[in-house]
């Protein structure tokens, strides 16, 4: 047989992205089923509270914050879950290359589909809070910096509890505490700008905080998922 | 596709022991694969074929020995396909990953489904499953096939069509390795018999094993 060049990384990334971009497509209730919760635990919370807008907005930021955390969670459960059963994962951790170039295009996939219709959401999110409007850009703002770090940690939980029966409440166990630094930040940044504070610095932490997720996590993942294949 | 030698080796496993229960399924496992050469695995339920086959693989970690091997393909229990793209979809994405050109019609001729290109793979029967899984071997890149079990669910032009596949491979220069409970008829083949009733069937080739004892019961 003919020694082969390896495909580059970009190829690979771009494969794999359309590959998930085409499950997306072929499957769209699934991916949008984490935003319908969102929204309605949000309405849930806004009923609950009882519509006051003073209580509402003054705990908009971590509620909105809260459920973030939750929605993303939720998708996270299924993101490797299909492709395990199916014997897809076995055949990336095969490649034979690095595979955390696929899985990089698999994350950013399901981060586009949370995090990032979360921020284009976020007006709607806020209104529904009472969040004066005023508020809507740096909570969009915060949402963008923040939300890369609940997809890429998530997704580690997600790799170690794949290869479970009923992982979905170890995911949550194993992946809500790293989400703590993020929501410190995230619903710190939301009052301390409705109260008219410089947010900068916040906007920086969560940054810092994707960016060492963007680092550390797909190793991570990698990892998780070689322990998860081993004998299933 | 002759760019390695005859005597290139494809495979090669030295003093390989695998562990699974605290049973050795197989130990002091030495053998190797020169191009041309294949190998059939038999043995009852449990003796080790799939382990061993992804212990070479190299999804499972072996307690002890090393592995050695060309750029390989691994067919095994689960297919490997997306239920929810279509037939082409998942081929081609197969394709780009591994650098080869997609040569989706020939492929899908070779394995008996043309004309299901656009088929979505949910709605296939198992036995098309399979054969859309054995379409990956047809597209090239990997010298070394590793298949557990390929005939699990084909009808009888299916598992001619395995046997005739595994031969061309073997013809271009490839090496194979199958698990099986049925011989798949393949001119050549080496056997390997793990379990219990330990025997090593060798066709008088002199790299082939040591004796494989099945040690139960014995800690790693």
């Amino acid at each position: 047989m003919t020694a082969l060049a390896r495909p580059g990384a970009g190829r690979v990334f771009a494969a794999q992205f359309r590959r998930e971009c085409a499950v997306v497509i072929a499957a769209p209730g699934e991916a949008l089923q984490p935003l319908a919760f969102l929204f309605l635990a949000l309405s849930l919370f806004a009923i609950g509270a009882g519509g006051d807008p003073r209580v509402l907005a003054a705990q908009a930021g971590a509620v909105l914050w809260v459920l973030v955390l939750l929605a993303t969670l939720l998708g996270l459960e299924s993101l490797f879950r299909r492709d395990y059963d199916e014997g897809v994962l076995e055949q990336l951790l095969l490649l034979g290359q690095p595979v955390f170039v696929p899985l990089l295009a698999k994350l950013a996939v399901q981060w586009l589909l949370s995090g990032c219709l979360m921020v284009l959401l976020a007006p709607a999110l806020a209104l529904m809070l009472y969040l004066p409007a005023d508020q809507i850009g740096i909570t969009m703002l915060v949402l963008l910096a923040g939300s890369p770090a609940l997809t890429l940690f998530g997704a580690v939980a997600a790799a170690l509890t794949v290869g479970l029966r009923r992982g979905g409440v170890l995911l949550a166990l194993l992946a809500l505490p790293l989400y703590v630094p993020t929501l410190v930040f995230g619903a710190g940044a939301i009052s301390l700008a409705g109260a008219g504070s410089d947010v900068t610095a916040q906007v920086y932490w969560l940054l810092a905080i994707s960016m060492l997720a963007l680092t550390v996590a797909p190793f991570g993942v990698t990892a998780a998922l070689r322990i998860s294949l081993e004998q299933s | 596709m002759p760019t390695k030698s005859g005597s290139a080796v494809l495979l090669a496993l030295r003093d390989l022991g695998c562990v699974r229960d605290g049973r050795w399924l197989f130990r002091h496992l030495s053998l190797e694969l020169p191009a041309g050469a294949a190998l059939e695995l038999t043995g009852p339920n449990g003796s080790g074929k799939s382990t061993l086959l992804r212990t070479v693989a190299g999804l499972d970690e072996p307690q002890a020995g090393s592995v050695r091997c060309a750029p390989h393909l691994y067919l095994g229990h689960r297919p490997g396909l997306s239920s929810l793209l279509t037939v082409a979809a998942n081929l081609r994405w197969y394709a780009e990953l591994q650098g080869v050109a997609p040569d989706l019609e020939r492929v899908l001729n070779r394995v008996g489904l043309a004309g299901y290109a656009e088929v979505a793979c949910r709605s296939l029967s198992a036995g098309q499953l399979r054969r859309v899984a054995l379409a990956r071997l047809c597209l090239g890149g990997a010298s070394l096939w590793l298949l557990d079990e390929p005939l699990t669910a084909l009808d009888a032009s299916g598992q001619a069509l395995v046997a005739d596949l595994i031969a061309e491979h073997l013809a271009s220069g490839g090496a194979a390795v199958w698990s099986t409970h049925q011989p798949l008829g393949v001119v050549g083949a080496r056997q390997l018999t793990l379990g219990p009733a330990v025997e090593v069937g060798v066709d008088s080739e002199d790299d082939m094993t040591q004796p494989l004892p099945r040690l139960e019961e014995t800690r790693a």
